[in-house]
């Protein structure tokens, strides 16, 4: 067989049917739902008199609606109330796995999935949400559906799907100081473009990528579908398989022992080919914050706020002319010079202990700055939430004058009572700033957890790479 | 689903690379249990003023386009979320066709589900026909799946590719579903082969499972 790469591997493996010129029939390992885009499908096949096909394959959270602030008090949001009794009834109704708002297992969606052992090496995995890509991170092929593909996996447990083409994103040498995945991704991101990965899924490679800890492949994964690649992937090693052991729906013992020796072929073989490759230097990546209205408009910390008139495709300075707009900042304006009024450390980018850990260790004895109106810190999880208080890491973060919440999606995208108001600026540690992302006329600045953790406390953004506490973060 | 065979409808156009969902169905509308009614809610941040009053300088506003069908869009066109409200959107609003250089994959996806058709066009092409319909009032296009042209009024005529199984899925509004459950033998031999039920090890705070 010629060499092929880990999604031509994983690929093969879930071929149920093929035929020329037709998408093929995929299986699907693990099925993630949530209550924002499942509901219609429920009702979909419902109406068509369909059953699940596999409810055992298919997993259920509350998070995107969810209150952050005292989940025993009922919902003031009827829209909401009603999103939540639907998914808890077709979950009932069709015996599907569901870790409800009251559930101490609940949390992001691409936060428990990995956290609970449901998201393995060699699995595929979809979900009706674009950041799915995250849990390719542990080396599985994982991607956001539309509801109609919800719907098409309940009742079949397979996708039809074309194959898509390959990209190898290689990030060669050592990471430096006070830069973390984040920064990469959002360098990668800035490099490419965000139609960069269209049609592809993007492998990550590269001395920097392996290096990472399985938060930090998470929080890269996360984000490629802000490159417009479908899938983000990294082959599983070591720091897989050590993650994946002793998780509740992983397997274990013999059988673990056996998987892992499966997930080991996994790996891309040598000399097989992408249909396009991307290298940066790790060297030159700097901390990065984003100054327009999607994630491609980033640049390194030390800069300032582009001209439009330096960019030479009229499409693209009209955009930077639209995004300055909307983001009411100047050409020439230093990035450390941008003052915020709130700023969010959550999301399923960046939620994991190891970046609440990395961002308390920035703020330990410090306070935000009296100029903000609300620093918030929502962990991913609860599971996430409780080992952070066992830690110490709630004191520390409200002792700075952080708030410490409940696990959900929070301002990440607004849909419950975590937003910010029209012309409010905020340094966030989630993947989209696209306008009226975190709530109508928000400004939104995505960065890394010790960047927006350094931000609070003065106020407006910093070199982080100057403060020691950041030292070491990933 | 409807099938797309031919669509003969006023041009609207989006100025704008990628335009992405967020913008088509604002979050606050991801709360609803139905597919219907998002038509209202389509680019509700770029249409509305406060109170839900038209905004006079959003395109799709304009008197001259009200009643378009077919949405000419720029490059990356859909990309962010998955949401399907975003078709459920666009074709509730009334567009049926949308010409773009190019789609966010998912996106492009979601609107063969719904029987939108994204006919993708190159650069020049799109670029030749904002210039038409900004110059014209009353711009319009027929947009032909069958013979896979774009044809105006006015002698311009742009051919189109597509892939087959779409495109054939597409003019017969076929089920996607019960075309994969024909293949039930097939699915059901991969299971007997390969297939692994997860064991859940620690007693989690999981509701309705069964190991
Ligand atoms: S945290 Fe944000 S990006 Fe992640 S699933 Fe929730 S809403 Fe989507």
């Amino acid at each position: 067989m010629s060499p092929r790469t880990l999604y031509e591997k994983i690929w093969d493996a879930h071929v149920v049917r093929e035929e020329t010129g037709k998408p093929s029939l995929i299986y699907i390992d693990r099925h993630l739902i949530h209550e924002g885009t499942s509901p219609q499908a429920f009702a979909g096949l419902k109406a068509a008199g369909r059953k699940v096909r596999r409810p055992e394959l298919t997993f259920a959270v509350m998070d995107h609606s969810v209150s952050t602030k005292n989940r025993a008090l009922p919902l003031a949001d009827p829209d909401a109330t009603a999103q939540f009794e639907a998914l808890a009834q077709n979950c009932r109704e069709n015996g599907i796995n569901l870790f409800d708002m009251q559930s101490r297992n609940q949390g992001i969606v691409h936060v428990i999935g990995p956290e609970l052992g449901i998201t393995l090496p060699g699995c595929t995995i979809v979900c009706g949400d674009s950041h799915t890509s995250t849990h390719g991170a542990l080396g599985a092929l994982a991607f956001g559906i539309g509801t109609s593909e919800v719907e098409h996996v309940l009742a079949t447990q397979c996708l039809s799907q074309f194959k898509s083409k390959t990209m190898k994103i290689d990030v060669q040498g050592k990471r430096p100081r006070g830069v973390t995945a984040k920064d990469i991704i959002l360098a990668i991101i800035g490099k490419i473009g965000i139609g960069g990965g269209n049609g592809h899924v993007a492998e990550y490679t590269g001395e920097a990528v392996r290096s990472l800890s399985m938060e930090g492949r998470m929080t890269m994964c996360n984000m490629s579908i802000e490159g417009g690649a479908r899938a983000g992937m990294v082959a599983p090693d070591e720091t897989t398989f050590a993650y994946v052991e002793g998780r509740p729906f992983a397997p274990q013992g013999r059988d673990f022992q056996e998987a892992v020796e499966r997930w080991k072929s996994l790996a891309t073989d040598d000399g097989a080919q992408y249909n396009m490759t991307v290298t940066l230097q790790a060297a030159n990546i700097a901390p990065m914050i984003t100054w327009g209205t999607n994630p491609g408009m980033v640049a390194p910390v030390t800069s300032r706020v582009p001209d439009p008139s330096s960019f030479s495709d009229p499409v693209d300075r009209k955009a930077a002319e639209g995004a300055l707009k909307y983001m009411d900042l100047k050409p020439g304006t230093a990035l450390e010079d941008i003052s915020l009024d709130r700023v969010f450390i959550g999301s399923c980018t960046n939620s994991r202990l190891e970046d609440l850990r990395a961002a308390a260790k920035v703020v330990a004895g410090k306070h935000v700055a009296k100029t903000l109106k609300q620093a918030l810190v929502v962990p991913g999880s609860r599971t996430v939430k409780a080992a952070a208080e066992k830690e110490g890491l709630d004191k520390i973060f409200r002792d700075a004058g952080f708030e410490w919440r409940d696990a959900g999606c929070s301002m990440c995208i607004a849909m419950n009572d975590d937003v910010l108001l029209p012309g409010e600026r905020s340094a966030s540690t989630s993947n989209r700033n696209f306008e009226g992302r975190q709530g109508k006329g928000s400004r939104t600045h995505l960065v890394s957890p010790v960047m927006a953790a350094a931000a609070a406390i003065e106020g407006h953004f910093v070199d982080v790479r100057k403060w020691s506490a950041a030292e070491g973060a990933e | 689903m409807q099938p797309f065979t031919k669509h003969t409808g006023l041009v609207a156009p989006i100025d704008r690379v990628n335009v992405d969902t967020d913008q088509m169905v604002p979050k606050q509308f991801l709360k609803l249990c139905t597919r219907e009614g998002f038509g209202r809610t389509l680019f509700y941040d770029w249409r509305y003023l406060p109170g839900e009053k038209p905004n006079p300088d959003f395109v799709l506003n304009f008197p001259r386009y009200k009643g378009a069908s077919i949405l000419l869009a720029r490059a990356n066109f859909g990309c962010g979320s998955s949401r399907e409200h975003a078709p459920w959107a666009i074709l509730d609003y009334g567009f049926r066709a949308i010409l773009a250089p190019s789609y966010a994959d998912i996106f492009y996806n979601n609107c063969f589900k719904n029987g939108i058709l994204p006919v993708t066009l190159t650069i020049e092409q799109i670029d030749e026909l904002f210039k038409r319909t900004l110059a014209t009032e009353g711009y319009r296009l027929t947009v032909d799946l069958e013979q896979q042209t774009i044809v105006d009024e006015h002698g311009l005529r742009y051919s189109f590719t597509i892939d087959p199984f779409r495109r054939d899925c597409l003019l017969k509004g076929l089920d996607d579903i019960g075309l994969t459950l024909v293949h039930e033998d097939d699915i059901a031999a991969f299971e007997k082969k390969n297939l692994r039920v997860p064991v859940m090890h620690e007693n989690l705070d999981v509701k309705y499972h069964h190991n």
